[in-house]
């Protein structure tokens, strides 16, 4: 992070698009991974969430402009709110049916925005970026004397988020919650007959989840200055966020992470060296070949690489 | 729009129509999901390579689109059976299907929709036959043949699924599979090869179910997307395994459908079936016909 502001100056624009897009990625990883990889119950409507976040910000700033963290904080609790609904409706049936239902939520949520002319319907709206407040601003001068600009900002919100994103995985995994969790993945009915209060842990880990990935959504708008449901509801973002942490490994916090970093970057390159079409194409077909050949992702390839060696 | 029966009752019955063609869809649907316990979310994208592959017969050869029915279902039910046994091999076998199976079905989904782009493009494609561009009539409504042909077709598809299914040695096996496994194991049959031919069949009706789309309307590949929530909704309001439901549930939704264009505009179409998928799964989640 120092080395970027350090290097501020002397760094292309476009290496910050880059890293944003590849942060994130470690944020909707992240947050999917903490109901799908932990509890089992895999979401398919992360794209839903995200576009809450954007939406909510949207929203905010045409009505009432404030801070950004403000915004995300929003966001946050919509999504959430969003999550807990869906899943207190759906969580008590069997898992397939919960990811039918985010399938569900997310068209629904696009076809109430693309209805929805106050953010713009189908034909999208233009956001334009606030200033960065001056108490941050006096906080980065202290470091880089030029100041920063507004992307550079956000990239660094975004490193923030991410960071908060993956101790918030940790810290549910390393607790009862997430051993709570692994129990249901394994065997829901033994654990619930161990005592394990099964619906309570599915509905915190759906909230969480979803308010991460709202959070994710929030700063979006800034990011791109246009935004449209195509963009926001994008498969890519459903695709993406399923892929990385199956890809990456998703029995431990780090394996989302090392997937959204391997893929990100993977599409950065390939984004500008071939298409973005192509790029899609290949995390779909990479998504297919670990499911098959590598079930346990990344983590599971060191690990038997770890055993190998003893 | 102002409210008048005759566009109700036009809706009706073209919603009607248009549910006949949805129960092709959805048949499919009905076998992996209901029947089999395979959670085949990619069944929209086998349906969208076959309206591709009927495109690229009527436009290279000039298959008529019944032509290419023959040609290509029977090429879609071995191309399922090879995948069922790649899915049991790398999933089922591992008990993975919950998660890692999920995930797989949902990448085929997006390799086959990114392909079509990268091979066709996001441009529409259509096709047409004089017999198609014709209209009936009746009494004050009249119905283009080109929707007449896929209704006609998803009946005579629903019909010959359940005839096969409850008259023929095979077909009761998996209809056994369905109900328990493993006494289907004690009598002596193979499960595994009853839901390899079942699933070989559910992949020969969305390639059929793909024909029937590209008659009625042209196609560009992100259709899909519409078609997971039609036969999932279709499924579970039905009952998820009972074919008598299949169709009446898509009935339901096509009828549904109809009146919401009618009186709203096209653009909620798309909300109807998750709309409906979800307050099924909230309400009754067992379906009108569930046990």
């Amino acid at each position: 992070m120092a080395a970027t502001m350090l290097l501020g100056p002397y760094v292309s624009e476009y290496y910050y698009l880059a890293t944003y897009t590849i942060l994130q990625f470690i944020v909707l990883g992240t947050a999917w991974n903490i109901l799908g990889g932990y509890g089992g119950y895999v979401n398919f409507g992360t794209a839903g969430f995200f576009a809450i976040g954007c939406y909510t910000t949207i929203v905010l700033n045409k009505i009432f402009p404030m801070p950004l963290f403000f915004e995300m904080l929003a966001a946050a609790v919509t999504a959430g709110l969003v999550g807990l609904g869906t899943g207190y409706l759906t969580l008590r049936l069997r898992g397939v049916f919960f990811s039918i239902a985010t399938l569900a939520l997310a068209i629904v949520l696009q076809t109430l925005v693309v209805n929805w002319s106050f953010v713009g319907g189908a034909r999208g709206v233009y956001v334009i970026r606030p200033p960065i407040s001056g108490v941050l601003m006096a906080f980065f001068v202290f470091f880089v004397p030029n100041g920063i600009s507004y992307v550079q900002f956000l990239v660094m919100l975004m490193v923030a988020l991410a960071m908060f994103a993956v101790l918030a995985a940790w810290a549910v995994e390393k607790s009862w919650i997430g051993i709570g969790l692994a129990a249901i993945r394994d065997d829901e009915a033994a654990a619930e007959t161990s005592g394990v209060p099964s619906l309570r842990l599915k509905l915190i880990a759906t909230t969480m989840s979803g308010a991460l990935m709202g959070m994710a959504g929030a700063p979006f708008p800034y990011y791109v200055t246009y935004v449209d449901p195509a963009t926001a509801f994008g498969l890519a973002i459903a695709v993406n966020s399923i892929a990385m942490p199956l890809v990456g490994g998703t029995a431990t916090w780090w394996g989302p992470v090392v997937g959204a970093i391997l893929l990100g970057s993977a599409q950065q390159i390939l984004t500008v060296t071939i298409s973005s079409a192509a790029n899609l194409f290949i995390v779909g077909v990479l998504l297919v070949v670990f499911l098959t050949a590598a079930p346990r992702g990344v983590v599971g390839i060191v690990r038997g690489w770890k055993r190998g060696r003893k | 729009m102002e409210f008048s029966w005759d566009l109700v009752i036009n809706a009706i019955v073209t919603g009607i129509v248009l549910g006949g063609f949805y129960a092709s869809v959805a048949i499919g649907v009905t076998i992996a999901f209901g029947m089999l316990d395979i959670v085949n979310i990619a069944h929209p994208a086998f349906m969208i390579a076959g309206a591709y592959l009927a495109f690229l017969g009527w436009e290279s050869f000039g298959f008529d689109p019944f032509v290419s029915m023959a040609v290509f279902a029977p090429c879609g039910y071995l191309f399922g059976r090879a995948f069922y046994r790649a899915y049991h091999f790398f999933f089922e076998r591992r008990g993975d299907e919950s998660i890692q199976g999920l995930a797989f079905f949902f990448g085929i989904l997006f390799i086959v929709e990114i392909g079509v782009v990268l091979v066709f493009g996001v441009d529409y494609r259509s096709i047409s036959e004089p017999y198609l561009e014709s209209t009936i009539g009746l009494g004050f409504v009249s119905v283009p043949w080109r929707m007449l042909v896929p209704f006609l077709v998803g009946l005579g598809m629903l019909g010959s699924v359940h005839l096969y299914l409850s008259r023929t040695f095979t077909g009761r096996t998996i209809l056994a599979v369905s109900q328990d496994v493993e006494a289907v194991r004690l009598i002596g049959a193979n499960p595994i090869r009853a839901k390899e031919i079942a699933f070989g069949i559910a992949v020969a009706t969305a390639i059929i179910a793909g024909v029937l789309l590209i008659i009625i309307q042209p196609v560009e590949p992100s259709i899909t997307r519409e078609y997971i929530g039609r036969a999932f909704a279709i499924c579970v309001l039905g009952g998820i395994a009972s074919i008598p439901g299949t169709l009446v549930a898509s009935l339901i939704l096509g009828v549904a459908e109809a009146l919401t264009t009618t009186f709203y505009g096209p653009s909620w179409s798309p909300a109807v079936s998750f709309g409906l998928l979800l307050l099924t799964l909230i309400f009754r989640p067992a379906g009108i016909f569930g046990r």
